[in-house]
């Protein structure tokens, strides 16, 4: 028995086969054991966060935002206000203007008695409006436009793709050549030929509706979205839909029973929400864009609403004067287009690799 | 042939003159139809394992598919269990007590799923159950019974191998308790010492729960083992079904000859004697088969006969049909 164990050492050479024990049912139960549980959502996250650029973009979005939503809130002037009218007096006309840091009159000789003024940190406009609520509100404004625009043209698109993708057949040709015809027009003239003309014909059309106060210009302008953006969406639903409905699962469910509401709800739309949402996220700055060049043409907000686009527009007059007018509403207009076009840049890498062409 | 099957009650599944098609698009707003089954009948008996082979692109899966109705046939009809199967009640009832295993183990099952809602959609769908609690615990049983760890009962398909997908796409086929299951090749995706497993796991179901299978692979070998009858498909027809010893054995049709001659063989006397039948050509688009006998185009025996007329599908010796003209001279 010795002589063998002897022999077999040899034959192993530096090998020591007595460290070849079975395992044990817990060692075993060790090796089988898989990576943690991460569903498809949380590694997106982690990618996503992974993305520098994406993240940056992302904290400037949510910093724009909140600070839009939070500055009217404790902010002493209005957008509206008019500081060089005060009601049983003269207009005081020094407030108009104002540079940076500059007072009006009534203004400096509060200060001259020890009382605090709030500044005006980019001065005022020419009818006397501090310009820095103007503009927090002008990106209120292109925001919630923006946002809600892209939930239109989501829902549009989203309802008339699936349709056409799951139904297929004649009724997709029809769907997919009126998708086609809407393509090939010239996008830009047709805004502006719409805005203009349901500028007019909406304006009688609303009065003394709950609509009125949100002004002819911005239902003119989601009408704009909803009739004429939603087909790009709706070509990527419909191609998604298209692609998913040949799936063996979607067959296995079918083999199971399922009727067409439950393959939609479980199996079709969970498989497209990542292409869904992503698509809505590259939409906004879009729409943002398309309303801010509205406005800049005057087809945008009614009047003393300001957006970032009409605050551009009205310091075309001041120009060599007060090139800051300018400056200020584009660089804001630029810095939120871009980090929503980088933040949904990085949201599409994340969760579908496959979109990137 | 349907005589032989009306005195015999153990039938459960009966095809009879099955045809598929589909319409292709050949050009600007013109159709042709492609016969992707053409004519096919057979049965299939309680508790049997009905093994389907032929080439990729034949038909095999379709037939399988028609069969269960996830395709509406174009002619045809398919009685289970003794009633034909018309009406959308005859599909519903079709669809709890008949099932199918897909092939591809990746597609064939939803990546935002978690395994239990996966294997639970059967029962979710026929709401087979009165509690939460009863549902769970259904869709453990399933799992233990397919040989998954039911800790991993909330993890998501891709965290798994393609043998254990396999397993969750058996559970889900089970869980209503079918009788009839259609195996679309099932193992072709998996690595070869995991085939085995997954056949071995069919066979042991099918004892247990008195299943019967329509098991379709390409690879004749596969089926053999785990077969009781073989059919042959070439180009949309069935051309040979017998038992799967006999086919094996004795096979008829030049095809299935051809097919048999490729099977590598352990013995090598018999190796030597038996010349492997390679064929000429390729299998032909089923958009334009060929005229009379589809198979040939490609077949050693062909004769001017053969492109006439369809050989028809008759039973040569008892329990052995065979579809040729020549039969019986060669
Ligand atoms: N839904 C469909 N629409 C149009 N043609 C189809 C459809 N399904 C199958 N076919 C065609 O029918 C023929 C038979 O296909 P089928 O999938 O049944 O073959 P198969 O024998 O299962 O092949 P494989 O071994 O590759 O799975 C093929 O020519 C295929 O292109
Ligand atoms: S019918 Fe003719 S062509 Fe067809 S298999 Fe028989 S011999 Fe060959
Ligand atoms: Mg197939």
């Amino acid at each position: 028995m010795k002589d063998f164990k002897d022999i077999r050492k040899a034959f192993s050479m530096h090998v020591d086969l007595d460290d070849f024990i079975p395992a044990t049912d817990e060692e075993k139960a060790y090796m089988v054991q898989m990576r943690p549980s991460s569903t498809f959502f949380r590694d997106g996250v982690k990618r996503l966060l992974k993305n520098k650029v994406a993240t940056v973009s992302l904290i400037i979005i949510i910093i724009i935002t909140l600070s839009s939503l939070l500055i009217p809130l404790f902010w002493p002037y209005g957008f509206g206000e008019q500081l060089g009218i005060q009601p049983g007096k003269p207009v005081d006309s020094s407030y108009g203007n104002l540079k940076p840091f500059e007072y009006g009159k009534t203004e400096q000789e509060r200060i001259a008695a020890g009382e605090k003024v709030f500044p005006h940190i980019f001065g005022t406009d020419e009818r006397g409006r501090d310009y820095f609520i103007r503009v927090v509100y002008g990106t209120r404004i292109s925001l919630a436009v923006g946002f809600f625009a892209s939930i239109i043209v989501l829902i549009i698109g989203m309802t008339i793709g699936s349709v056409a993708g799951y139904c297929g057949g004649a009724v997709d040709l029809v769907i997919m050549r009126i998708v086609d015809i809407i393509y090939s027009l010239p996008d830009m003239l047709m805004v502006i030929l719409l805005a203009s003309v349901l500028k007019k014909t909406l304006g009688s059309a609303l009065e003394g509706t709950a609509l009125e106060k949100i002004g002819t210009n911005i239902i003119s302008l989601f009408i704009v979205f909803g009739v004429l953006y939603w087909v790009s969406m709706s070509r990527l639903i419909r191609g998604q839909i298209l692609s998913l409905r040949e799936q063996e699962y979607v067959l296995a469910s079918r083999a199971a029973g399922a009727k067409g509401s439950w393959i939609i709800r479980k199996h079709l739309l969970p498989n497209s929400i990542s292409v869904v949402i992503i698509s809505t996220a590259l939409q906004i700055p879009n729409a943002i864009f398309t309303e801010s060049f509205l406005s800049f043409l005057g087809l945008g907000v009614n009047a003393p609403m300001p957006s970032l686009g009409s605050l551009a527009s009205d310091a075309l007059n001041g120009l060599s004067s007060y090139p800051y007018r300018m400056i200020i509403p584009a660089v804001v207009i630029s810095l939120i287009v871009l980090s929503l076009n980088l933040f949904g840049d990085g949201l599409r890498d994340a969760f579908d690799p496959k979109l990137r062409n | 042939m349907s005589e032989h099957i009306e005195k015999n009650n153990d039938i459960l599944v009966d095809v009879r003159h099955l045809k598929q098609y589909f319409n292709i698009n050949v050009g600007w707003l013109m159709t042709k139809p492609l016969k992707a089954v053409d004519d096919v009948s057979f049965s299939i008996r309680r508790g049997e394992t009905l093994g389907l082979v032929g080439e990729s692109g034949c038909g095999k899966t379709t037939v399988g598919r028609s069969i269960l109705h996830l395709y509406q046939p174009t002619a045809g009809e398919v009685i289970f269990n003794g009633r034909p199967i018309r009406n959308k009640a005859d599909i519903r009832e079709l669809r709890k007590k008949a099932t199918m295993v897909f092939q591809d183990p990746y597609s064939s099952l939803n990546p935002r799923m978690t395994v239990s809602d996966i294997i639970g959609e059967p029962l979710d769908v026929h709401k087979a159950y009165k509690s939460k609690a009863e549902r769970m615990e259904r869709i453990l049983e399933l799992m233990d019974q397919v040989g998954l760890n039911s800790e991993h009962a909330s993890r998501y398909a891709h965290e798994f191998s393609g043998g254990q997908r396999q397993r969750i796409g058996i559970a889900r086929a089970l869980a209503l308790k079918p009788e009839f299951i259609v195996c679309d090749e099932p193992v072709s995706a998996l690595d070869v010492s995991i085939q085995a497993q997954v056949i071995n796991m069919f066979v042991e179901l099918q004892e247990k729960m008195d299943l019967t299978y329509l098991f379709i692979a390409h690879d004749i070998l596969v089926v053999r083992h785990i077969s009781d009858r073989i059919a042959v498909m070439y180009l949309g027809k069935m051309v040979e079904l017998a038992d799967a010893g006999e086919i094996y054995d004795q096979p008829l049709h030049p095809y299935t000859r051809s097919l048999m001659s490729a099977v590598p063989q352990p013995d090598p006397i018999v190796a030597k004697a038996n010349k492997r039948i390679v064929l000429s050509g390729d299998i032909p688009s089923p958009l334009n088969a060929p005229s009379g006998c589809p198979f040939r185009t490609r077949c050693p025996n062909a004769a001017p006969c053969c492109a006439e007329s369809m050989p028809e599908f008759k039973e040569v010796k008892p329990g052995h049909f065979v579809a040729c003209h020549r039969v019986n001279e060669l």
